[in-house]
């Protein structure tokens, strides 16, 4: 059995045949061999859309839950189990629309989670309403005159609140893209790898013109270097540049202090407190 | 029997909640039963607010809003709650409102005989015991505490500002005769405590691992004790950007083995019902405290109500199972926590416990916990007893072995799509769908059988019941008790456990009063879909004060 084979599942695959969601699949496997992960320390988070449905697609624990909401789940099972390999699987719509008062405030908490942002510009589940980074003017299901709402930059806002690492990557290059996971997987704390996903039924453009946009990060990119991340990030070609843009600086984790008094066991192996830590509770209500 | 009600009332900031702390842990302290009870406005400085305290030998913890001893700190005070005085009552205040008034000038005597101003409460409080007959020593003790970290010189200014106050207010009622109490030390200790401080405590007692919240009164105590003592017992405590990701985060520390709440009020609650439903889907035990306070909307923040009973029984889109509990007192709480853990742990299912304002921020006197009464259960899988996992294997209960991730090679998988045994999406319409709504169903049923049936309190040869749940259980044992000293034949039926709604022998040819603090009568209408029960009348009151058994009398009385 192939490394890759040991997240092999049986479940029948969804989407669209020739959606570049199978690079990001293929990279994802990929790196958890390399990383010499088992499907046993592996748990996936999702929400909803087509990105969401990913965890059923490789072997592993898996939660796949509400619309926008996989941050704050994914939280409660990285403090219920640190020792889990905890990865958000969702896409632009579900991460930055739905749910993207979780993300700002997950960069905030600082989790040791991988948030993988399937980014195709598009609501490709429900037939391709604008997303909220669809470009400005691109006629969309509900924007018949185009659209006129500007689209969000989540890479340079997790840049700016110092996101452990911030990495973006392309769906037609799973090994780049696996380089990439390996990193974020490995980093503690938050990182942040969107993946241009060009949606093969609803998006105006092929995948080549996609693939002559692309530029790499410059070779001379310090990933330290805040600013230069955020200007590469804010330029009009930074849209479409892949690569790591941004390491932050070691802090915290989400559940550090925690762990630093009760270690780093799952929550469940805790038995409840002897009668006696209730009755001190107690005791605190009567007067004498 | 014993049973006087003290009144203090101001602006907030004023030390209204002081005042009556110290009068309340000193009279416990001398071993009576106390039941302090507050209601303020939603400001953090003005209005007017009150805090009642009621004495008596024995728990009575229930509300009333007559006052034997009236202290306002303000004539705005004064007038506000002067109608609340009994006839025969104490006025006790720093000047005349009215003839007879016992005045005692508060900041004078802080001023002029102390020295220090901001004593003037306290002089305040050594009259309130002077009126009272309370040993000045007792008081003396409660106060020390109160003042422990404040240095000796504050101690000491504060002890003599007690005892003036105290001197002062005993010679005033010797002149007038007209303080007929006193409070000799009894041989009993009661605990003293709020259900804000006994829910948290029944989570903790319960196992509970993880919280997370966002604040909203009156909820927010629970999380904010779990805060201060949550992290030393090895409780994780999160403080949520909203109350969707709070339940949803607590879903997901659940799924991950852990016992896990969160705790709101009906706004938040609303926007955590989309997650009430996830936790029915994927069979996620989780639990919810919901502390109610008058809707719709924002309503009075910081008022009580029991109007959210129907909201919670109904909570999620969709059909799954889900208990709803409501306890009376701290007492119950705690139980109540304990129980809900393992109701949602056997179960897999969310159950929601109802608290409100009143049973929040009330404090109750409780002779014993009786902690062994209910202890926590948790209904884990073997995984070396299975061969290949399937998260949502088809049994005959419904209920399937429960796995968490990271603990054993069997993977663990959970699906809010309508899902196969192993968690992954279908749509297969003939088979597969139907196992899983007649699963969740099947666990439903089993559920209800395990739901406990009403309280009957003097219904055997009652020809009228009271029916009732949640914190008016109190109230309305008052009302029964004083209904039947004038002669009518009254008994309680009284609900704790509200959903599913147990098998339950109705007794016949009863006539049936709803009593509430809704305006609507929510208990009715579930009992009328359960049991097929219609009721005579209905006693409810929906104007933001916990009910009392004057209010019970007056509306039971105007309809008979």
């Amino acid at each position: 059995m192939s490394r890759t084979d040991r997240f092999h599942s049986d479940a029948e695959v969804q989407w669209c045949p020739g959606c570049p969601n199978f690079g990001i699949l293929t990279a994802l496997k990929k790196a958890l061999s390399e990383l010499n992960q088992s499907p046993r320390d592996l748990c996936l988070v999702s929400g909803i859309g087509q990105a969401a449905k990913l965890p059923h697609y490789l072997a592993c624990n898996f939660f796949n839950g509400l619309h926008g909401r996989a941050i704050p789940t994914a939280l409660g099972i990285q403090a219920a189990n640190p020792q889990l390999t905890t990865i958000v699987t969702t896409g632009e719509g579900d991460c930055y629309g739905e749910g993207g008062n979780h993300l700002l405030h997950a960069l905030r908490r600082n989790p040791d989670l991988t948030v993988l942002v399937h980014n195709n510009e598009i609501y490709a589940l429900t037939k391709g309403q604008a997303s909220p980074t669809t470009p400005v003017g691109e006629v969309r299901g509900l924007h018949p005159q185009g659209l006129d709402l500007t689209p969000l930059n989540f890479p340079a806002i997790a840049v700016l609140h110092d996101a452990a690492l911030v990495a973006r990557g392309f769906a037609a290059d799973p090994e780049q893209l696996k380089t990439l996971l390996v990193e974020a997987i490995t980093t503690p704390g938050l990182a942040l790898v969107e993946v241009i996903q060009p949606c093969i039924s609803w998006n105006p453009h092929p995948i080549a013109w996609y693939r002559e946009r692309i530029r790499p990060v410059p070779a001379d990119h310090d990933p330290a270097d805040k600013v230069a991340a955020l200007r590469l990030l804010d330029s009009p070609e930074g849209r479409y540049t892949v690569g790591l843009l941004y390491r932050g600086r070691p802090r915290p984790t989400y559940g550090d202090r925690f762990r630093s008094a009760h270690g780093r066991h799952p929550l469940a192996e805790l038995a409840p407190p002897p009668t006696a830590v209730v009755d001190q509770l107690l005791d605190a209500f009567k007067r004498s | 029997m014993m049973d006087c009600n003290i009144v203090i009332a101001g602006a907030a900031g004023e030390g209204v909640q002081t005042v009556g702390e110290v009068l309340a842990d000193t009279l416990s302290s001398l071993g009576y039963a106390v039941f302090a009870w507050q209601e303020y406005e939603s400001r953090v400085r003005g209005g007017q607010n009150s805090v009642a305290i009621r004495v008596s030998e024995a728990p009575v913890n229930a509300p009333v809003l007559e006052a034997d001893v009236l202290l306002p700190l303000n004539s705005g005070a004064y007038q506000k709650y002067v109608s609340r005085l009994n006839p025969g009552g104490v006025l006790l205040a720093a000047e005349g409102y009215r003839d007879p008034t016992l005045v005692v000038p508060f900041r004078e005597i802080a001023t002029e005989e102390v020295g220090l101003a901001i004593a003037a409460n306290t002089v305040a409080i050594g009259a309130l015991a002077g009126v009272l007959g309370i040993d000045p020593e007792a008081l003396e003790r409660v106060l020390d505490r109160h003042f422990q970290n404040k240095g000796p010189e504050l101690i000491e200014a504060n002890r003599r500002a007690a005892r003036l106050g105290h001197e002062r207010a005993a010679s005033a009622c010797r002149l007038a005769d007209a303080c007929p109490w006193s409070f000799p030390a009894r041989d009993q200790r009661y605990y003293l405590t709020a259900g804000t401080e006994a829910i948290p405590i029944g989570a903790v007692r319960a196992g509970c691992r993880f919280i997370a919240a966002y604040p909203m009164s009156p909820a927010t105590g629970v999380i904010k004790y779990l805060a201060k003592h949550g992290e030393q017992l090895g409780i994780f405590v999160d403080q949520a950007e909203d109350e969707i990701a709070a339940c949803n985060m607590a879903i997901g520390a659940s799924f991950a083995g852990s016992r896990a709440m969160t705790c709101t009020s009906g706004g938040g609650f609303a926007l955590m019902v989309e997650a009430i439903s996830l936790a029915g889907m994927t069979e996620t035990p989780l639990v919810v405290l919901l502390a109610q306070r008058p809707g719709p909307a924002t309503g009075l923040p910081t008022r009580t109500a029991q109007g959210d009973l129907l909201f919670a029984v109904h909570a999620g889109h969709g059909e799954f199972p889900k208990a709803v509990l409501a306890p009376s007192d701290p007492k119950e709480a705690l139980h109540a926590m304990v129980r809900a853990f393992n109701l949602a742990d056997r179960f897999q299912v969310p159950v929601i416990v109802l608290s409100d304002q009143f049973l929040s921020d009330a404090r109750f006197s409780v002779a014993d916990f009786e902690l062994d009464r209910t202890v926590p259960e948790s209904f884990p899988a073997d995984p070396a007893a299975v061969s290949r996992y399937q998260r949502y294997a088809l049994t005959p209960d419904g209920i399937s072995p429960r796995l968490y991730p990271g603990q054993s090679e069997h993977l663990v998988a959970a699906d809010s799509d309508e899902h196969d045994p192993d968690g992954h999406i279908t749509e297969d319409l003939a088979v597969m769908v139907p196992a899983m709504v007649a699963k969740r169903r099947r666990k439903g049923e089993a559920l209800q059988r395990a739901m406990r049936a009403p309280e009957a309190y003097r219904s055997e040869d009652a020809d009228e019941l009271f029916l009732s749940w949640g914190s008016t259980r109190g109230a309305v044992r008052e009302a029964v008790d004083g209904l039947r000293a004038e002669g009518r034949r009254l008994g309680m039926i009284h609900f704790s456990e509200l959903w599913p709604l147990p098998e339950f022998d109705w007794p016949t040819g009863k006539r049936l009063w709803n009593v509430e603090n809704n305006a609507g009568g929510q208990l009715s209408s579930l009992l009328a879909r359960r049991y097929r029960l219609s009721v005579h009348g209905s006693i409810l009151a929906g104007d933001g004060l916990p009910l009392t058994a004057r209010t019970i009398r007056r509306i039971y009385n105007e309809q008979n």
